[in-house]
């Protein structure tokens, strides 16, 4: 793999501190809420589409694993034990860091400039046929070019804005539909989804996305210099000789 | 690294001093509006507070979803975890003609109610609500008896009571709600279900629905409210059987 000349990388701007606090606190709170995520579900591995769904009620799908509720019918013949307690008090926890640094990020990014300059496709360059140019260069694994070495690529601001402005507001949207407090003031959040147990299943479906993008983030990272990235992300700098993959 | 100046350093401490201030005024203030939840504190007391200080401010008074007599589930599902226990079933037995409802503590005129008393003297309401478990699960089902708030206004209540505690006939399920929830309109001691009795896989004969919670928040077969001011008095302290299980003591989320 071709490298960049050590003489962009110094020019290369640094993540401001706000990106790099509220990327941390993201990835804490995240993870929190992946691990807690699943840990509940265990509890009852079935979804449904519409408002209600239960043990009697002919599901949308199941996840094959065992329960760690006895009634639900799995075919396995485990129950799990019930760690719902410390999952549950953890996910809401995690929620609200997840929601506090959310609103920190997106005040400061809207007067910032940050999401116009930085992550919203530029104009002239954010056709399909643009993303489908930036797609081929990578399976070609070229090397980013001179504008790129300094800024996100079409691709890259694309997953961005998706993650940050459709995914986590979705994902949010569905656990507060799940609320049945939060519902009895805004029943809208619940009903425009469908019902409660259609929340439920998008939930789980927005989860996957967010766990695949996880997945590319840190695969591109670890292609592009893990050591040299994480150093950005943590001390803002990112001067360091590029590493090989 | 340039050296800190004499600047910075001064405004980095009003700065911090006025946060630690704000913050001890900020719990005075959720303290006297009753926005902290009994089970605080630990590690996880922050997000629980947070959750319950966000949801009183917002859904003080807000109604939970009701829903058209078609959306009634053909297949609701008990959910039977705890053994009813031997004064359950000799209660059962008896047809339900001897079982008490007592109502206590900070009243002025204690109350103790058999389940013909409790259908004779009261407002009888129904609502079509969605029982909602933590698990995941739901249904949605017609729910008939009388608002707790009448039962605990005819007892008189005295004035500083914070939270009615209530506890089922079998011996383990304790519970607590706040004055928001136990004098919410909704919130029904429930006797009949669906046009019917309200069956025992259920929590009959009588139960405590509490529809803007999840699903362990409403008691089945429920003996006893007793009106507090202190909830630390009861249990260890954290407001109901859920915390001392792991479990959120409020759980409107």
């Amino acid at each position: 793999m071709a490298t960049v000349a050590p003489r962009l990388e110094t020019k290369a701007p640094r993540h401001t501190a706000l990106v790099r606090v509220t990327h941390w606190l993201t990835v804490i709170s995240f993870l929190a809420l992946l691990v807690t995520g699943c840990e509940i579900l265990v509890s009852h591995p079935r979804f449904y589409w519409g408002e209600v769904g239960n043990d009697l009620t002919r599901p949308l799908f199941i996840i094959p694993i065992p329960a760690s509720r006895d009634m639900v019918p799995t075919g396995y013949h485990v129950v799990l034990p019930d760690e719902n307690g410390w999952s549950r008090y953890l996910h809401f926890e995690a929620a609200w860091v997840l929601v506090l640094t959310a609103f920190v990020y997106g005040l400061a990014g809207l007067f910032s400039g940050h999401f116009r300059r930085d992550l919203f496709p530029e104009r002239g360059n954010r056709s399909l046929r643009a993303h489908w140019e930036r797609l081929a260069k990578y399976l070609r694994r070229a090397p980013p070019d001179d504008a790129e070495a300094r800024s996100y690529n079409v691709l890259q601001r694309t997953a961005y804005v998706v993650v940050i402005f459709i995914l986590f507001p979705m994902i949010i949207w569905t656990g507060l539909a799940m609320s049945p407090s939060f519902t009895s003031a805004f029943p809208a959040t619940a009903s425009l989804l469908g019902g409660r147990q259609s929340a439920r299943t998008l939930h789980f479906f927005l989860t996957g996305l967010l766990v695949l993008f996880l997945v590319v983030h840190v695969t591109m990272i670890a292609m592009s210099g893990f050591r040299s990235r994480m150093r950005a992300m943590i001390a803002g700098r990112a001067a360091a000789p590029r590493e090989r993959p | 690294m340039s050296p800190i100046s004499r600047r910075k350093l001064i405004t980095t401490g009003v700065a911090a001093a006025a946060g630690v201030s704000g913050l001890a005024e900020a719990a005075r203030l959720a303290q006297r509006y009753g926005l902290i939840p009994p089970d605080h504190g630990g590690i996880y007391g922050p997000g629980e507070t947070l959750t319950y200080a966000a949801q009183r401010l917002l859904t003080r008074h807000s109604m939970a979803r009701t829903f058209p007599r078609s959306m009634i589930s053909k297949t609701p599902f008990a959910n039977e975890v705890v053994p009813r226990g031997k004064d359950f079933e000799r209660s059962q037995s008896n047809r339900f003609l001897d079982w008490r409802l007592v109502v206590d503590g900070m009243v002025s005129r204690p109350l103790s109610l058999s389940l013909a008393d409790i259908k004779s003297s009261f407002p009888v309401h129904s609502q079509i609500t969605e029982v909602a478990c933590e698990e995941g699960w739901s249904y949605i089902a017609e729910w008939i008896g009388t608002p707790l708030h009448e039962v605990l206004t005819a007892a008189g209540l005295e004035p500083q009571v914070r939270y009615i505690v209530y506890y089922s006939m079998d011996h383990v399920i304790w519970e607590s709600i706040d004055m928001a929830d136990a004098l919410h309109p909704q919130t029904l001691l429930t006797w009949g279900m669906n046009d019917g009795d309200l069956p025992v896989g259920f929590g009959g004969p009588l139960r405590l629905r509490v529809p803007r919670q999840l699903g362990y928040k409403s008691v089945k077969y429920v003996i006893r409210f007793t009106a507090t001011d202190d909830i630390k008095k009861f249990g260890k302290g954290l407001g109901s059987i859920d915390p001392e299980g792991g479990y959120a003591w409020y759980a409107g989320i």
